[in-house]
């Protein structure tokens, strides 16, 4: 596990802040939310990560995205952890790198809200056409039965 | 999608009565060939990682069991083992075997399930029928240890609910080796079959680099000759303490994912049986009682039948999941439909659909009937009819 | 008893219908047909249209995206038409009752005739439930 996370640390650099292994074998990496295309084609393209999936989630002053990756050979699960602010969530999309993170992207600008600059295909995925706009259920305060 | 005039939009899913649930994929064809491939859902989103965020810890076991009725216990394996990776706690020797009995089980049932849906959508209704018949007493096992055939409400956070009896073991040997017998003349009359071989044969072809695209996990992944397994790769219950190997194929095309099925079919009996040598006669603790869940993260995984099956799970400390997020193995593999169904025949693509052994509330979602907006050219059924009139050709051509 | 429904109760023709389900009644469902249970042997084969149907089989919660499609589908059907529902989603929504997605359960949306509760429901209590159709045919 340490050996992972000192390649991380050396392939990442001064991007990849408070790497730790904070449960066995998981590691949480965090990273400005400029920097995640770089820091996803690192780990996904020269690490050779399997790309599990991503989860969004809300926080009280932030909404915030991990990125998993999986290292199978050393057993551990790689986490990316970007922060957004909570006026204007926004990030970079990653289809360009990950094509199958497309859905992911789609379902979290569905249901938290956040916005994927450059995505290719920005429609409704499992919510209606019809679902009301800015009702996003998998917020905290917003949510309305 | 780019508005070619000669491009014939198909949409496929309405409801059908052998698709045990509705999905809709709209086909972009030209002439026979499939040019792009959309792929619509939702129909199946019931909102789980919302109301998980309002049960209990307790509660959510029986939650995400009933994410999936085929793979019913490979969420709440997958939950659990977050949870403990969360605490950071082991659990006791009896419950780990008797989790892997069931995680076990539960594959040999899914997998003939999806070899007989896959029999049908090739027209053979012999092996569909075959195949559902030998799933039969997998499921009277089921009853036998847990009380129902399906939803077996066996796992809890620490270890199991419920015991497999001592009594009870000699009874479900004898069943087991009957199972194997069946399974065996199963397994040797479907890949000798010359006809499956030639409407599977090079049919949907993954590459390596599609695998690694869409982070394909399971049988689709083993298929194309990429090793992932997480019972190997990340040790959890009993699979470190049975001798049990990974099985991978080259191709990556249906009939591979077939075999690497079928095979796995045999390796889990043999999971099983020693799991059973090894509780056999002994007593033990079934579980740890789990009083708080501390403030923190977790991730587990599980490798369900259909592949790795993934859960995070962020605590503050109190007595419910503050985001909990499910990634099923569907959700990875159905999308390499966009790899694998471009370039080939639209009678080709039920198989291709199938092969990836899709499962659509899992990934929470569904099909439509899509009330006769547009034109319907084909619909489902005559996509297994078109299917079938291909296997028939081939048949006599043999 | 008119002609139409002794016509009908001769051999039942089920069309199954997933509303957003967990899949499970829709393979118990699949269940009844094969060797083990074998329904056809009662006359009850399951079609691929609506319009052939005499029983409307309905599993799951019918979430908001179906329900329309569900409407739909039943006024496809050839009336009289019973329906059933199977399942405890179906039924009364079961554990997501609360959910955002909720748009059921079945009786809100269409007249149910018959409902077999259970999670999901055996083949033999499915069985049981289309005797008690034929039942009240008469």
């Amino acid at each position: 596990m340490k050996d992972i996370i000192g390649r991380i640390q050396s392939k990442l650099g001064d991007r990849g802040k408070d790497i730790k292994e904070q449960t066995n074998n998981r590691v949480y990496v965090s990273v400005d939310r400029k920097n995640i295309k770089e820091c996803a084609k690192i780990l996904f393209e020269d690490m050779d990560a399997r790309y599990i999936v991503a989860s969004g989630m809300e926080n009280f002053d932030s909404f915030e995205i991990l990125y998993h990756f999986g290292f199978d050979k050393e057993s551990a699960i790689v986490s990316l952890r970007v922060y957004l602010d909570k006026d204007n969530p926004e990030i970079d999309t990653l289809t360009d790198i990950i094509p199958g993170i497309s859905y992911i992207e789609r379902e979290m600008w569905e249901l938290l809200g956040i916005n994927f600059k450059g995505h290719p295909n920005m429609k409704h995925f499992l919510l209606g056409d019809d679902w009301e706009k800015g009702n996003y259920p998998l917020r905290k305060d917003k949510y309305e039965k | 999608m780019k508005n070619n005039k000669k491009t014939v939009i198909v949409p496929i899913g309405p409801y059908h009565p052998l698709l045990e649930e509705p999905e809709f994929f709209a086909l972009y064809c030209d002439g026979e060939k499939i040019v792009d491939v959309e792929w619509q859902a939702g129909y199946n989103h019931r909102g789980i990682e919302k109301l998980s965020e309002s049960k209990h810890w307790d509660q959510v076991t029986f939650l995400v069991e009933r994410i999936c009725g085929i793979c019913s216990t490979s969420h709440p394996f997958a939950y659990c083992n977050t949870i403990e990776n969360l605490i950071g706690m082991t659990i006791p020797e009896r419950a780990k075997y008797i989790r892997s009995i069931i995680g076990e089980l539960e594959r040999i049932h899914s997998h003939l399930l999806w070899m007989g849906l896959a029999g049908h959508f090739l027209g053979y209704n012999t092996v569909f029928m075959w195949a559902w018949k030998y799933r039969e007493p997998v499921l009277d096992l089921f009853e036998i240890i847990s009380g129902n055939r399906n939803h077996y409400a066996m796992f809890k956070i620490g270890g199991v609910r419920r015991n497999i009896e001592n009594e009870d073991i000699p009874k479900i040997r004898k069943m087991l080796a009957e199972i194997k017998g069946q399974l065996e003349m199963l397994i040797g009359a479907v890949l000798d079959d010359p006809v499956l071989t030639a409407r599977l044969k090079n049919v949907g072809v993954l590459t390596k680099q599609d695998i690694k695209n869409f982070g394909s996990v399971g049988p689709v992944a083993r298929a194309s000759g990429v090793d992932v397994d997480v019972r190997r790769d990340e040790p959890y219950a009993a699979y470190p303490l049975v001798e049990w190997s990974v099985i991978t194929a080259k191709n990556g095309d249906v009939l591979d994912k077939a075999v690497v099925r079928l095979s796995e079919c045999l390796e889990a009996v043999k999971i099983i049986t020693q799991c059973l040598d090894a509780i056999e006669g002994k007593a033990g603790e079934i579980g740890e009682e789990v009083r708080r869940v501390p403030e923190g993260e977790g991730i587990g995984r599980h490798e369900a039948p259909r592949g790795e099956c993934f859960h995070y799970i962020r605590s503050d400390g109190a007595n419910s999941p503050v985001r909990h997020k499910i990634r099923a193995p569907s959700y990875t593999n159905v999308p390499t439909f966009k790899a694998s169904c471009i370039g080939q025949t639209i009678s080709d693509v039920a198989i291709i659909l199938a092969g990836v052994d899709p499962c659509y509330c899992c990934t929470e979602r569904v099909a439509v009937y899509d009330a006769g907006k547009k034109k319907k050219l084909y619909d489902f059924q005559h996509l297994v009819e078109l299917s079938k009139q291909k296997t028939e050709r081939i048949r006599k051509e043999i | 008893m008119n002609l139409k429904t002794k016509a009908l109760k001769k051999s039942l023709w089920v069309y199954h219908m997933s509303g957003g389900s967990c899949n499970n009644c829709d393979i118990e469902i699949l269940d009844c047909l094969t060797p083990k249970f074998d329904l056809e042997r009662f006359g009850i084969v399951l079609v691929g249209s609506p319009r052939h149907a005499d029983v409307l089989l309905c599993t799951g919660i019918v979430n908001k995206k179906c329900v329309e499609r569900v409407k739909e589908v039943y006024e496809q059907t050839a009336k009289p038409c019973v329906v059933v529902a199977i399942g405890a989603c179906a039924c009364s929504g079961g554990m997501f009752r609360d959910s955002y997605e909720m748009g059921g359960p079945l009786n809100k949306i269409i007249p149910v005739d018959i409902y077999i509760p259970g999670c999901p429901p055996k083949p033999e209590a499915m069985i049981a439930g289309i005797v008690k159709v034929l039942e009240k045919l008469k």
